[in-house]
C-alpha cells in the first residue's frame, strides 16, 4: 500500500466502523413507518410516522428556501450566546462559592432552585420580563449555568492541595495559579460541563423558541409544523436541530482537544 | 548565619518544636539527621512559612527561601523545561539548560513527568527548587531514588551555591560534603 492510499484508508475505516448503527436505526424507522402504513392501509400514516424518504424530501424543500438558513443561523446564534453566557456565569459563580463560605451559603440554594425549577415556568417568566427574541438565549444560559457551576465546583474542590501549596511556596502569581494549576486540573470538569451544557442549551433554547415564537427561529418553525400538521417537516426540523447540536458539540470537543494538545493522559 | 530563634510549633496538643534555634554556615550544605518523625520536615516547612508559628522568630523571611518538598509535586501537564521556566524570573529564563545540566537531565527537556523515572523526577523537582531565587534552600530528601554516585556529583554542585543549603537526608553520600552536620532528636525537635 502506498503512503497516499494509507492517508485516506484510516478515515475510511473509521467511517465504515461508525456506519452500522445509523443504518440499523434507519432500517428500524423504515420498518416502523411501513408497519404504521400497513396498519392504517395508507390512510394518514404520514401524520403518525412518515417514511425517512418523505422527511428527506421535506428537508430538501426546506433547504431550498432562503428563510431556512435565516432560521437556522439565528437559532444557532441564540444558543451559542446562551451557552457562552451560562458557561462564563457558571464558572464565575463556582469560583466565588468555592472561595467564600458566605457566597456559598447565599448563592448555592438559588442556583439549586434554578436547576430544579421547570424550564417551562422560566420560559413564561422570562417572556414577561424581556422581549421574546431574548428569551431563548436567556433560558439556554439559565439551564447551562447550574450544570457548569456544579461540575466546576466539584473540580475546584478536587484540585490537589499539595500542588496549591507548591504554588504558594513557589510564589506563583494569580495568573500562574489559574493557567498552570487550576485550568489543567479542571480540564475533565471543564470539558464535561461544556458538552453537557451544549446539549442542554439546544434543548432549552429550542423549547423556548417553540413557546415564545420569535422570528426568525427554528423553534417557531417546529411550532408551525405542529399547527399545520406537517409531520415530515417536524421530523426535518428536529433532524436539523439534532445535527446542529452534534456539530456544535463536535466543534467544542475539537477546540478543547487543540487546547490540551500534547498533554499526557 | 542565624536561621531561627526560639521557635515553638504545635499540631493541636502535640508539641513539635519548642524553643528551637538554629544557625548554619553562610554557604555550603548543612545536613540535618535524626530519626523519622522527629520534626525535621516540620522545621523545613516552618522555615518556608508553610506552618504557622506559636512562638519565636525566623531570621530569613519565608519569601526568600525555596523548599523542595518530600514529594516531587511536578505539574503533570508541563514538560521538564517548562517546569523550570515556570518558576524562573523572566530575565533568567535562559538558565533552563544550565539547571537541567546541574540535575543531569540534559536531553530530557521535552519529556513530561510521567515519562521520567522516579529518580529523574526527583532531580527535576530539585532543579525547579534551585531555579527559584532564594537566600536559603530547604531540601527534604532530595536524593530519594537517585543513585549515590550521581547524588554525590549533584551535592558537589549544591555545595558551590551562593546561598546556604539546609538538607534533610538519610543517605550517607551527603556526610562528607556537608559543611555542618546537625544531629537531631524529638519530638519536640532538639539538637543533640
Amino acid at each position: 500500500m502506498t503512503p497516499s492510499t494509507m492517508g485516506w484508508a484510516e478515515p475510511l475505516k473509521k467511517v465504515l466502523r461508525q456506519l452500522p448503527a445509523p443504518v440499523f436505526w434507519l432500517g428500524v424507522w423504515q420498518l416502523s413507518a411501513f408497519l404504521v402504513d400497513w396498519r392504517l392501509e395508507g390512510r394518514g400514516n404520514e401524520l403518525l410516522l412518515p417514511y425517512p424518504v418523505s422527511v428527506l424530501a421535506a428537508l430538501g424543500e426546506l433547504a431550498r428556501e432562503p428563510s431556512f438558513w435565516g432560521n437556522v443561523g439565528t437559532t444557532l446564534l441564540r444558543v451559542v450566546l446562551g451557552l457562552a453566557a451560562g458557561y462564563c456565569l457558571g464558572a464565575a459563580l463556582a469560583a466565588l462559592t468555592c472561595r467564600s463560605r458566605w457566597c456559598d451559603r447565599l448563592l448555592s440554594p438559588a442556583i439549586r432552585v434554578v436547576r430544579a425549577a421547570p424550564v417551562a415556568s422560566f420560559i413564561l417568566l422570562v417572556l414577561l420580563w424581556t422581549g421574546r427574541d431574548a428569551v431563548p438565549a436567556v433560558i439556554a444560559a439559565l439551564m447551562v449555568l447550574p450544570v457548569v457551576w456544579d461540575s466546576l465546583s466539584q473540580g475546584i474542590r478536587a484540585v490537589d492541595p499539595k500542588l496549591l501549596e507548591l504554588g504558594r511556596a513557589y510564589r506563583f502569581s494569580r495568573g500562574k495559579l489559574l493557567t498552570l494549576l487550576y485550568l489543567p486540573s479542571l480540564r475533565p470538569y471543564l470539558l464535561s460541563a461544556l458538552t453537557t451544557g451544549a446539549g442542554l442549551a439546544w434543548k432549552s433554547g429550542v423549547a423556548a423558541e417553540v413557546l415564545c415564537l420569535p422570528l426568525p427561529a427554528l423553534g417557531t418553525q417546529i411550532y408551525q409544523t405542529k399547527y399545520y400538521l406537517e409531520i415530515p417537516e417536524l421530523f426535518a426540523w428536529t433532524g436539523v436541530t439534532v445535527a446542529l447540536s452534534l456539530l456544535l458539540e463536535g466543534l467544542l470537543r475539537l477546540g478543547a482537544r487543540r487546547w490540551t494538545r500534547g498533554w499526557p493522559g | 548565619m542565624k536561621l531561627c530563634d526560639r521557635l515553638t510549633v504545635s499540631y493541636g496538643d502535640k508539641l513539635v518544636l519548642k524553643d528551637f534555634s538554629l544557625s548554619v554556615p553562610d554557604r555550603g550544605i548543612t545536613l540535618l539527621r535524626g530519626p523519622s518523625g522527629c520534626g525535621k520536615t516540620t522545621l523545613l516547612r516552618v522555615l518556608a512559612g508553610l506552618v504557622p508559628l506559636t512562638g519565636g522568630n525566623l531570621a530569613v523571611p519565608p519569601a526568600q527561601t525555596a523548599i523542595l518538598f518530600q514529594e516531587d509535586r511536578l505539574l503533570p501537564w508541563r514538560t521538564a523545561a517548562q517546569q523550570l521556566s515556570d518558576v524562573l524570573p523572566k530575565e533568567r529564563r535562559g538558565e533552563v539548560p544550565a539547571l537541567l545540566e546541574l540535575a543531569e537531565l540534559t536531553g530530557e527537556e521535552d519529556r513530561y513527568p510521567a515519562q521520567l523515572s522516579g529518580g529523574m523526577g526527583r532531580r527535576l523537582a530539585l532543579a525547579r527548587c534551585l531555579a527559584l531565587p532564594a537566600r536559603l534552600y530547604l531540601l527534604d530528601e532530595p536524593f530519594a531514588g537517585v543513585d549515590p554516585p550521581r547524588a554525590g556529583r549533584i551535592l558537589d554542585r549544591l555545595a558551590g551555591l551562593d546561598a546556604p543549603v539546609l538538607l534533610v537526608s538519610h543517605g550517607e553520600e551527603t556526610v562528607p560534603r556537608a559543611a555542618r552536620i546537625v544531629e537531631l532528636d524529638g519530638p519536640p525537635l532538639s539538637i543533640l
